[in-house]
């Protein structure tokens, strides 16, 4: 029983980052009572960001200032069905954040959209390449929305997020030297590109020299001072490279805090309660409908907050975990196949290519900007021909300069002695003096990776903690093996004095010790048939109508892109539907 | 006074004739006390009878004087702890000439003296809301921290014989304020001598803490620039460089009322409050009017108009700062306002012709740099976004060498400071509190000024 029981709310909201944030904006516009929930500590740009004090490294990368702390919490990994799952103690390969914001205070900007063959992926494969090309135990699947339809929702997010990019098509109409690959626009960018710096440019020379097509990447740090369309400000980037990890203190990163809680603010309808943890989302008798949350508030108080309407906004799996402890929907089984909470789950296939130059490159590497650089798709999605390949999948590749810091580290060539005085020459020589750009590959989603609840390990409110079983396949590190291998011509092209090149091996194992990208993706997937989907096409749960996630958890198949610009444009589609068809008439949207 | 009484009465026999409390005003009546709440906010009542977290009109704020701390009163309708049983001739007797129903005179922090110009209809509809647009408070009184004998209240008087203008509603000047003929110049003209109360910071005072003007008829010492308030100094509204509204436009003096920014500069320091809980309300008519009436006072000084000089940025922009002042600018400054000190329109305030920036006395910007600062959020420009405190950061030597630095850069024609003012102003300087969740709570809107106006439009004249 709850300690507490509170009034009813119209709206609860669980989790308040960039998903949970829309979701606020859009429901207290319709005039709806919001509740916004968030475990985590309130956070504003100051004195988070307060210059120059964030220009931290070590209080916010290595000692994680923002992230989630992981002794209160955690997830266990095994890399096998077969296999038992320990704990993720300390953060290494991603890095789930906590606190008003989410990841949205602490992420880069880099901004996409998505290609729209992603959003079909398994009926775009079929038709094009024939059903046997999909290997055996990939489960990917259709999003059940088009990218004609998610269009408006991602050209109102760019302008909400300020993103400074430049556009390749608008209208049909071929109108600047963007994305060639891009898919049609209804409008430019909100803000012009950023500045190009040096090592950018270099790539920008290079690919192009070897035939390829890079572009500017649209980024959501403001080339410019902006105001967006809920009248909140940005000023512009100065290239200071504290981004990815912190809250920059600038207004030039989009974030919950820069763009959207200034309006929330200002509205009586809206109410944020941080340090609030959500135990669970819970139903009535018949299990088909919700009745609110149960958190536990501060003060380690369990507190029941009645509402008509419950969002799942939290980070990425952790939708999964929400929906698996409450029960909403069927929790998957590998074994059978059958159930669907906790099924297709995505990470993304890096690779890292370092290019070592003679000492009088100066390459400036502490010039940065989170989402600026240069990038190719040529090799991303379905843009070059799977036929003879045999793989699913594909890259996107960038020189993404977003400032090297020292405790990081800087690259050093191969054969470099880990340490001692031969060290400390090469990261003199090397570290104004490399080029460096990554493979940002897809991930696809199997059978066997999934997520569900652990049998042993508990956090620190005694429920069990999330149990990812995920581990790299051979499909996807052939894709990035062979788009790696690609994009070395371009490396080749910039005559570096060496190459090192960071790629993943057929046979390696998932490995959390060093950083990947915080890039998870679903468990809690859209669809168009419940068999394979939890939530419909409107993000609402198939079988609990009151309960709609959002976040990349939604997403049925991994994609090429950061997940951001997609994650937001679909909790805007979500949103239209909450407005315009469930407020007036609350059931389910899609017939199951 | 016939007409008062007739009025009070005719809202009284309407709230007897409903049933509930909150369900008073109708018609005409609410007509009333709607108008009546739009003047409160163009007086600023909230700002000094509310204190942060507290009911609204409850009082109980505290203002420093030279000789100790008085608290303003409780103006809710409650009967015992407010003015609940004031009559209207009761209420309109403090507003014009500052005694209250009690027969004592208030401290001179009350402006009546601005108020005292307030036309019968406006006074009536401040009444009307005061009675019957606020929630009843039972808050007490706070006697004020004045020792005896300087709490006697009686020298209060004197000082009200001395130096309050005869309380008469305010009637258009004959013929001195220029182009009486213009009605927006009469309507700004009683908004900033009157309600708006502009003087009661932007006019210098006299020995006896009286403003040394009270409308632009009286002289030019009039909205010509105040004594420092809280650590800032108070710029000059008049029509003058050196510190004035010369460089800003109509335009300029609307959006700055309305959203508390504009291409110019950002609301800083005391100014804040006015903004977010007076002038954001005001309708777009009303502000052009405060704009048309400021930008028609001629100017008190003859300080010569801005002119830029882009030696200084650029030895900046090639990275060769003359002084340890430019140095310090380029490394903790530049970044957000710019080695040519343009900054970026409206996110990042300029510095090179700043009108702060030519004022003789430095000391705003030494607290800013000390204490940092947001700019107001308001309904159509919510973002409050704030500069850091650079107290921890820059000593007092440092602080001094970066406010010579703006004061006299890029063609500024401030006044320079010295370490020891620094070290003075240091003493009293609040760092920019930063917001909590509190800023996002339930019921917060019980504690503000409820919006009258809906958003506007977006100004997009900073999206390029």
């Amino acid at each position: 029983m709850a300690d507490i029981t509170l009034k009813k709310v119209e709206v609860v909201i669980v989790g308040f980052g960039w998903t949970g944030a829309i979701m606020a904006k859009e429901l207290t516009e319709a005039g709806m009572q919001v509740l916004a929930l968030e475990r985590g500590a309130f956070h504003d740009t100051y004195p988070d960001g307060a210059y120059p004090k964030t220009l931290d490294e070590l209080t916010y990368i290595q000692r994680s200032k923002l992230f989630q702390d992981m002794s209160k919490s955690s997830f266990t990994f095994r890399h096998a069905v077969s296999g038992v799952a320990v704990p993720y103690r300390q953060i290494g390969a991603f890095k789930p954040g906590t606190g008003v914001g989410g990841a949205g205070l602490h992420w880069s900007g880099q901004h996409w959209r998505v290609l729209p063959e992603e959003l079909k992926l398994k009926s775009h494969y079929e038709h094009r390449y024939g059903k046997k090309f999909i290997p055996e135990g990939m489960t990917i699947q259709d999003f059940g929305v088009s990218y004609e339809e998610l269009e408006p929702h991602f050209d109102f997010v760019e302008k909400v997020f300020g993103t400074s990019g430049s556009a390749y098509r608008v209208n049909g109409k071929v109108v600047g030297e963007g994305n060639f690959f891009e898919a049609d626009r209804s409008d430019h960018f909100a803000l012009p590109p950023q500045k190009v710096p040096y090592t950018a440019h270099l790539f920008q020379k290079a690919a192009a020299e070897v035939g390829l097509h890079p572009f500017v990447a649209a980024s959501s740090n403001a080339s410019g001072p902006y105001t967006n369309p809920y009248g909140c400000q940005m000023g512009p980037c100065n290239f200071c490279g504290y981004c990815s990890g912190f809250a920059c203190y600038n207004y030039s990163k989009a974030s919950p805090q820069v763009n959207i809680m200034p309006a929330l603010r200002q509205v009586s309808n809206f109410e944020l309660r941080p340090n609030c943890n959500v135990l669970r989302i819970n139903l009535d008798g018949s299990g088909k409908k919700a009745t609110g949350v149960t958190y536990v508030n501060a003060d380690g108080k369990t507190v029941e907050q009645p509402a008509d309407l419950v969002i799942a906004s939290t980070f990425a799996y952790n939708n999964a975990h929400l929906f698996l402890v409450s029960g909403v929907g069927k929790p998957y089984d590998p074994v059978s196949g059958e159930g669907v909470v906790g099924r297709n789950i995505a990470y993304q296939t890096m690779s890292t290519v370092q290019m070592f130059f003679d000492p009088d490159k100066n390459t400036n590497p502490f010039i940065g900007s989170g989402g600026n650089g240069v990038a190719v798709d040529d090799y991303n999605g379905d843009n070059f021909d799977h036929g003879p390949l045999g793989f699913v999948g594909g890259s996107p590749a960038w020189c993404n300069p977003a400032g090297v810091k020292p405790i990081a580290g800087i690259p050093v060539p191969n054969g470099t002695s880990a340490w001692g005085a031969g060290w400390k020459r090469a990261v003199k020589d090397n570290y104004a003096n490399t080029v460096s750009f990554d493979v940002h590959g897809a991930n696809m989603v199997y059978r066997d990776c999934y997520v569900d609840l652990d049998p042993t390990y508990t956090d620190q409110f005694g429920q069990k903690l999330l149990r990812f079983t995920f581990d790299w396949k051979d499909n996807d590190i052939k894709m990035s093996r062979y788009v790696t291998d690609k994009m070395l011509d371009v490396a080749r092209a910039m005559k570096p004095k060496s190459i090192h090149v960071s790629v993943k091996n057929f046979g390696d194992h998932l490995d959390l010790r060093s950083y990947q990208t915080t890039h998870w993706a679903g468990g809690t997937a859209m669809g168009t048939d419940p068999k394979t989907s939890v939530l419909n096409r409107y993000l609402q749960s198939w079988d609990v109508h009151n309960v709609f996630a959002v976040g990349s958890s939604v997403f049925p198949v991994g994609i090429g892109y950061n997940p951001t610009g997609l994650a937001a444009a679909l909790t805007y589609w979500a949103a239209k539907a909450i407005r315009e068809q469930y407020l007036k008439d609350p059931r389910p949207l899609v017939a199951a | 006074m016939t007409k008062h009484i007739s009025i009070g009465q005719r809202i009284a026999a309407v709230v007897l004739a409903l049933a509930g409390a909150s369900s008073w005003a109708a018609g005409a009546d609410q007509q009333l006390i709607k108008q009546g709440e739009y003047l409160a906010r163009a007086g600023d009542c909230f700002a000094c009878h509310s204190v942060n977290g507290g009911k609204p009109f409850a009082g109980g704020l505290g203002m420093a004087t030279p000789i100790g701390k008085v608290y303003s009163s409780n103006i809710t309708p409650d009967k015992k702890a407010g003015i609940g049983d004031w009559s209207f001739a009761d209420f309109d007797k403090l507003m014009r000439t500052g005694v209250t129903k009690a027969g004592y005179t208030v401290y001179p922090a009350m402006p009546y003296p601005s108020y005292s110009r307030l036309s019968e209809a406006d006074m009536q509809a401040l009444y009307a809301y005061f009675m019957h647009g606020v929630q009843p408070d039972p808050t007490p009184n706070r006697k004020s921290d004045i020792v005896w004998p300087l709490s006697m209240r009686f020298p209060l008087t004197i000082w009200r014989w001395m130096f309050a203008p005869k309380p008469v509603p305010y009637q258009a000047p004959a013929s001195s304020v220029a182009n009486t003929a213009n009605a927006q110049l009469l309507r700004g003209a009683y908004l900033v001598e009157g309600l708006g109360h502009c003087g009661a910071c932007h006019t210098a005072r006299g020995l006896g803490m009286q403003e040394k003007a009270l409308s632009s008829l009286d002289s030019r010492e009039y909205l010509a620039g105040g004594a420092v308030i809280d650590g800032w100094t108070v710029p000059s509204l008049r029509n003058e460089h050196g510190g004035g509204l010369a460089a800003w436009t109509q335009a300029d003096i609307v959006a700055f009322l309305k959203t508390g920014r504009n291409g110019h500069t950002a609301s800083f320091g005391a100014m804040n409050d006015v903004v977010a809980h007076s002038t954001q309300y005001l309708t777009e008519a009303d502000l052009a009017s405060i704009a048309g009436y400021l930008k028609s006072l001629p100017p008190k000084n003859n300080a010569k108009p801005f002119a830029s000089d882009p030696a200084v940025g650029q030895a900046l922009y090639n990275g060769k700062p003359a002084t340890e002042g430019a140095l310090l600018y380029l490394n903790k400054c530049a970044g957000c306002h710019r080695s040519d000190g343009q900054g970026y329109a409206k996110a990042f305030p300029a510095l090179a012709g700043n009108a702060v920036l030519q004022t003789a006395d430095g000391t705003s910007a030494i607290n800013i740099i000390l204490s940092g600062g947001a700019v107001p959020a308001t309904h159509t420009a919510p973002s409050a976004l704030t500069m850091a405190p650079y107290a921890a950061e820059l000593n007092d030597d440092q602080v001094a060498a970066v406010v010579n630095f703006i004061q006299t850069s890029w063609g500024n024609q401030g006044g320079t400071v010295t370490a020891k003012q620094v070290a003075k102003v240091r003493k009293t300087a609040v760092p920019v509190q930063p917001l909590t969740a509190a800023a996002f709570a339930a019921g917060r809107s019980d504690t503000l000024p409820r919006p009258v106006v809906a958003a506007g439009p977006v100004d997009k004249r900073d999206t390029k």
